[in-house]
């Protein structure tokens, strides 16, 4: 336990520590709800679906929580090559502990990136529907957090080279984020669309933070947990397979 | 302390590793020494758990690596040739992570820890970020490192590459100090030759995968009817340049350093 502990407190303090980098990631976030929120905002009231803001702020917290959890996992790749990665598979300790460790500061950093996100919206107007919704978001921000650290660490202990890097941001972690629903309501998609935003773990996410905070949901914020717990489950067990399998 | 028979390691086609046998006795300061390619990273991470041997016997003190793994584990400390620092943290810190990772009890752990940093020169730095350390101190520091579980062995794995002749003879000696204080066994490669005559007892010379002679520099210096230890070096393994495969590994390694350039 101590292990996981102390992996767990290295993800967060090096976090923590880099200041700068916070702020860096946060700039694509705030662009969204900047250009987006106001851009588009006037063409949904229109629509008739009310205030894009108020729409889209959990997408966008959705959308850093994403990014954030995916980055630490693959992050995995890096220091597997060149850094302290192999210092911790040389260790007496079964790869289990290391591995969730590293995911549960993976996960616990992208929460927190999720939070400022939310600090933010609130700055540019977004009103929660009330307070006592606010556990049940973070609730559902945590598990989709964990959903993709753990994803995350089965890519990145599964990928050879930066190469593949690239391969997969362009190929899933913006594709993850678009099917979503981040940025679109999910009622009366086209059909094929549909079905992708449905396999999609974020669409969950998304929705169920938007129908804590916003009061805005389409499948039920208990069905959004069932289904994220269920894929965090899945996904956790992917990633402590993938990872019990890497060689250096 | 460490003995091989037989070892063989192929990856695919090539056999990087092929029918070596050795002994390492305890005590003892032993080197590979080797040009690029010849297999010596690929037997350190043999005998280190990381690699599965494809044929062959390894024991480390007495125990097989594949068999009883983490018992082996506890035995030995590493300084791979690819640094495995966390540049983000401090000296201590990494020095903290290692003692919990090796379940070395709170108290020991400190003591020990400021015991190392101390002889490696690092006490006053101990709280500084391990990404504004010099080579050479990043290099005494992974050492420091692989120290503080008391292991029986230390494997250096090309533990000077890179560093000026200053920072590889202050490291020379403390490796030394601790070889004769702690009776840690020592096994080490380089690719220097004067380093290699210098602190080893025993030398192997390996060559495309095959030890091609084992002996003290005097001996290997006899056989070769050579008055150095280079001009062995080269009667043994000849005259022609190798190039190390250029693999991914070298391309991440090129990014690698980009990057730590980046970060200053
Ligand atoms: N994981 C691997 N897959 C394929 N080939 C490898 C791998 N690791 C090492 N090799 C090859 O095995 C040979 C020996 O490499 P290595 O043990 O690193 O040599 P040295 O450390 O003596 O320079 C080289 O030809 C190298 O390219
Ligand atoms: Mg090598």
């Amino acid at each position: 336990m101590r292990v996981v502990y102390i992996l767990w407190l290295r993800e967060v303090k090096k976090y923590l520590r880099s200041r700068t980098q916070i702020v860096a990631s946060l700039g694509s976030p705030i662009m969204y709800l900047g250009v987006l929120g106001f851009g588009l905002g006037p063409v949904f009231q229109r629509a008739g679906e009310g205030s894009y803001l108020q729409f889209m702020a959990p997408g966008v917290i959705g959308m850093t929580v994403l990014f954030s959890s995916m980055f630490g996992g693959i992050a995995l790749l890096w220091d597997r090559q060149f850094g302290f990665l192999k210092e911790t598979l040389v260790a007496p300790v079964p790869r289990l502990w290391i591995m969730a460790g590293r995911t549960l500061g993976g996960a616990t950093v992208a929460t927190f990136q999720g939070l400022l996100i939310f600090a933010v919206s609130l700055v540019a107007g977004f009103r929660p529907v009330s307070v006592w919704a606010l556990p049940a978001a973070l609730g559902v921000l945590v598990l989709t957090a964990v959903v993709f650290a753990a994803l995350g660490t089965a890519i990145g202990s599964t990928l050879k080279d930066m190469q593949g890097f690239q391969l997969v941001m362009n190929f899933m972690v913006m594709p993850i984020f678009f099917l979503s629903g981040a940025l679109y309501p999910l009622a009366n998609l086209p059909k094929a669309l549909a079905v992708l935003t449905r396999v999609d773990p974020l669409t969950y996410g998304v929705d169920g933070v938007r129908g804590a905070l916003s009061g805005i949901t389409h499948f039920g914020i208990s069905w959004d947990f069932g289904a994220l717990a269920f894929v965090a489950v899945l996904l956790l067990g992917v990633g402590a397979w993938r990872f019990s399998k890497i060689e250096i | 302390m460490i003995k091989v028979e037989n070892l063989v390691k192929r990856f695919g086609e090539l056999t990087a590793v092929d029918d070596v046998s050795f002994e390492v006795r305890r005590g003892e300061v032993f080197a590979f020494l080797g040009p690029n390619g010849a297999g010596k990273t690929t037997t350190i991470k043999m005998l280190t758990t990381l690699l599965r041997p494809t044929s062959g016997r390894v024991e480390l003190d007495g125990l097989d690596p594949v068999a009883k793994r983490d018992e082996v584990r506890k035995r030995f400390g590493v300084v791979f040739q690819d640094p495995s620092l966390d540049q983000e943290l401090t000296a201590w810190e990494n020095m903290e992570i290692h003692g919990v990772l090796y379940g070395v009890p709170r108290k020991v752990r400190r003591e020990r820890a400021e015991e190392l940093l101390k002889l490696f020169e690092l006490w006053e730095r101990r709280d500084a970020l391990v990404k504004t350390f010099s080579g050479g101190m990043r290099r005494r520091l992974e050492i420091a490192r692989g120290l503080l579980h008391t292991p029986k062995v230390l494997f250096l794995d090309e533990p000077t590459l890179g560093l000026d002749p200053q920072s590889r003879n202050q490291m020379w000696t403390h490796v030394k100090k601790l070889n004769v204080s702690d009776q840690v066994t020592v096994f080490l490669t380089t690719h220097y030759m004067d380093e290699a005559e210098r602190v080893a007892d025993r030398i192997s010379v390996i060559d495309h995968g095959r030890i091609v002679a084992t002996g003290s520099p005097a001996e290997l210096k006899e056989r070769t009817q050579t008055d150095s230890l280079e001009g062995a070096f080269l009667a043994l393994t000849g005259t022609t340049i190798r190039d190390e495969t250029a693999g991914s590994a070298d391309a991440m390694r090129q990014m690698a350093r980009m990057w730590s350039g980046r970060q200053k």
